[in-house]
């Protein structure tokens, strides 16, 4: 099994195999990415970071982690400075990019836009977010995060919160969580439930899956509580949003009856859906998921593009 | 006196065994008013069958179908057949067959899909389900089950 000059398009790009490797490898590049001395995976190698929609957290992790191996970046973080502008296609940009770099992450805001960059390019193509469709290094990151506090994936039970229809973390969160055989509990405003295509596949694969609406339940008997931000900008419409933003929030007193061992992730930007207060408690586990996506996407990116047999 | 429902053709094409009240899709499929003007087409509506009960049947003269409408009607009705004629006379006849993958036939439903955008590319979506059919975008994997509507 190698990843060598793979595309990370979806997460169903890796198998639950290269996932465990994946997670096993960025376990060892913890201290690395903390500043401690890293393995020179990515000397003398380019990676174009093409970014045509606004992200902090992945694209400055990206490139902490391209820079922690020795690697640099091209970094396109402002769309309208291209020629994109000028009508130049994704396509042609892509192409031209991947002449100038060793592999390519892509932030852009069309579903299916990285699975036409991975066709264009001839170097590996990341997917960092295209549009409401995937996100798979926010899957693995956020799948570290609670394998470093349990140190297992399966036989946990996992509440998603929030926004479970438009939320593309959640969507593939959960079919790994799936795969590695923990509970899933949705938790929702009934306007914004997993769509049914997503449920249906999930029941599919055996998933264990089912639905509390009533959040202090739900709180009381999670291992993990994945909260979402509601994204104003994924609703076809304005009345929608208004109906459901501000509908649930996470402060101490909620937290109050939770196992001691409840950890709350968030992948950030939060607006409003976790209070302050929260941050001071043990369960506060959203900034170490932050951190871990430089260690994680290290892994990756020294599997996609390190030396063979190496980073994995 | 045995009355002709459909009188036969010299030259083009039968599409048979389309499933009851899908001829109208299929003629949308064929885009009757791009067809040659001087092609007749015909068209039978709820005609016995032995094999389905109902069918329909269209029939256009001096037309040979092209791979991409073949496809199209393979995802809209499964149970045709496709008859070509010349000279009168069935040449070739075979059921129509859905191929792995569905190219330039459907646009994608998702207006936010990169193949709806001004890009070097042709819609594609994969056989995700037989029976009823269910098709996975190859871009942005939405399905499709509602066909007539997203043809391109």
């Amino acid at each position: 099994m190698s990843l060598r000059g793979r595309d990370i398009v979806s997460i169903h790009d890796l198998s639950r195999d290269e996932i465990t490797a994946l997670l096993a490898s960025a376990r060892k590049m913890v201290r690395a990415a903390e500043g401690g001395r890293a393995p020179a995976t990515l000397a003398g190698k380019i990676v174009a970071m093409a970014f045509f929609e606004p992200s902090t957290r992945t694209r400055l992790s990206f490139e902490s982690a391209v820079q922690r191996l020795g690697g640099s970046c091209l970094t396109i973080a402002d769309a309208g400075a291209t020629s994109l502008r000028k009508g130049e296609s994704l396509y042609d940009t892509i192409r031209m990019l991947s002449s100038y770099a060793d592999a390519i992450v892509l932030r852009h805001p069309n579903e299916g836009s990285a699975r036409l960059a991975a066709r264009a390019s001839d170097r590996p193509v990341i997917n960092a977010g295209d549009g409401a469709g995937q996100h798979p290094t926010q899957t693995l990151l956020d799948l570290a995060t609670i394998q470093e506090r349990f140190g297992t994936l399966s036989g946990l039970k996992v509440v998603l919160l929030g926004d479970l229809k438009y939320g593309r973390t959640v969507h593939s969160l959960a079919h790994a969580l799936a795969e590695f055989g923990s509970e899933i509990v949705l938790s929702s405003p009934p306007s914004l439930r997993l769509p049914e295509e997503h449920r249906a596949e999930l029941q599919h694969r055996g998933a264990k899956l089912r639905e509390e609406p009533d959040l202090p339940k739900a709180v009381r008997e999670a291992d993990v509580l994945y909260v979402t931000r509601i994204q104003k900008e994924r609703f076809p419409d304005e009345g929608e949003y208004r109906e459901v933003v501000g509908s649930y929030r996470i402060d101490a007193p909620l937290l109050a009856a939770a196992k001691p061992r409840l950890i709350v992730m968030h992948p950030l930007p939060r607006a409003g859906e976790i209070a302050a207060e929260v941050d001071a408690t043990p369960h506060a586990a959203y900034f170490r998921q932050a951190f871990l996506a430089v260690p994680v996407r290290m892994a990756l990116l020294s599997a996609l593009l390190g030396p063979a047999g190496r980073g994995r | 006196m045995r009355e002709l429902k459909i009188t036969p053709i010299r030259n083009g094409t039968v599409i048979d065994h389309i499933g009851n009240g899908l001829a109208l899709d299929v003629l949308k499929i064929l885009g009757v008013r791009e067809l040659d003007r001087d092609s007749t087409v015909s068209v039978a509506l709820h005609v016995r069958s032995g094999k389905l009960g109902w069918k329909d049947i269209v029939k256009v003269e001096g037309v040979e179908l092209s791979p991409r409408a073949v496809n199209a009607i393979a995802l809209i009705a499964p149970t045709a057949t496709i008859s070509i004629i010349r000279d009168y006379r069935v040449r070739e006849k075979r059921a129509v067959d859905l191929p792995a993958r569905i190219v330039g036939v459907l646009r994608c439903p998702n207006p936010n899909c990169i193949s709806n955008q001004p890009e070097p590319l042709e819609s594609e979506f994969e056989v995700a389900a037989r029976r009823p059919t269910v098709l996975v975008c190859a871009f942005c994997e939405r399905r499709v089950t509602d066909f007539v509507r997203h043809l391109a």
